[in-house]
């Protein structure tokens, strides 16, 4: 449903993975009405270098709306394949693949 | 006789006790469950109490956060993190005015370097607190950012 970017690049034996990922990212809150609103917003992120789980992030609403994360690993090779998929806490998924340039 | 064996029965159930308390906090997997009561805690001991069972942490100069001295947007805040410690496990993120402190953990396998760069809400004008496990032990760091319009209020 949301849109992701993803971009992974080798450098010095080192790959840097950048996502930018779109989600309203939703605080809990309580409405007008007094009732408390669960919020909308990404729980867990997960990055897989070749299907095995290089980073893993839990995350609050503190994250900003569409979320911006950069990392690094060691290990990547070019044309390797590296996923992220995010879980929100309404149970939605998302998910890209991008080859390392 | 009764009383050495007593002693050792209590020794033995202690070990035992603390072994199997020792099983169920073991340090999370690379993907662990959502710890709610982390993200529900008030304070920054709290929550690093449900993180790492522990709020101890020791400082240390070898970690580099990277935010604004002054940010315009408390919506977002752009965080950078460099751990230039060996065996880095875990990255966590605490906002300390916001309503949920605790922003984000990023746990990291072997060959991950310990970098991290994102962006975050701030309630207020606070310190961002960042929590480094490496090693199996904690290091934490502070950098002050000073939020001219808050960015939990709606």
């Amino acid at each position: 449903m949301a849109k992701i970017r993803l971009r992974a690049k080798l450098k010095g034996g080192i790959t840097t993975v950048k996502a930018l990922i779109k989600h309203p990212m939703e605080r809990p809150s309580i409405d007008k009405d007094g009732n408390p609103t669960p919020g909308h917003f990404i729980t867990e992120v997960k990055c897989e270098h070749n299907d095995k789980v290089v980073m893993s992030a839990l995350w609050s609403s503190g994250v900003s709306q569409n979320p911006f994360l950069a990392f690094k690993f060691k290990g990547g090779a070019k044309g390797d394949k590296v996923k992220l998929t995010w879980t929100d806490n309404k149970g939605e998924t998302g998910s890209k693949k991008v080859k390392i340039k | 006789m009764n009383l050495p064996r007593r002693a050792f029965l209590k020794g033995v159930l202690a070990t035992g006790g603390a072994m199997a308390f020792g099983t169920t906090v073991l340090p999370q997997a690379v993907m662990a469950d959502w710890p709610k009561t982390a993200f529900e805690a008030k304070t920054v001991d709290e929550a690093l109490t449900a993180l790492f069972t522990s709020p101890d942490t020791q400082k240390t100069d070898k970690i580099t956060i990277i935010a604004p001295d002054i940010a315009e947007n408390g919506a977002v805040v752009p965080v950078e993190v460099t751990a230039d410690l060996s065996k880095v496990e875990s990255i966590a993120i605490i906002s300390e005015k916001n309503p949920v402190p605790l922003v984000a953990q990023f746990n990291f396998a072997d060959n991950a370097e310990g970098y991290v760069k994102t962006r975050i809400k701030m309630g207020g004008t606070s310190d961002i607190v960042v929590v480094v496990k490496a090693d199996g032990k904690l290091y934490a760091a502070r950098k002050n950012v000073k939020v001219t319009v808050g960015g939990c209020g709606g």
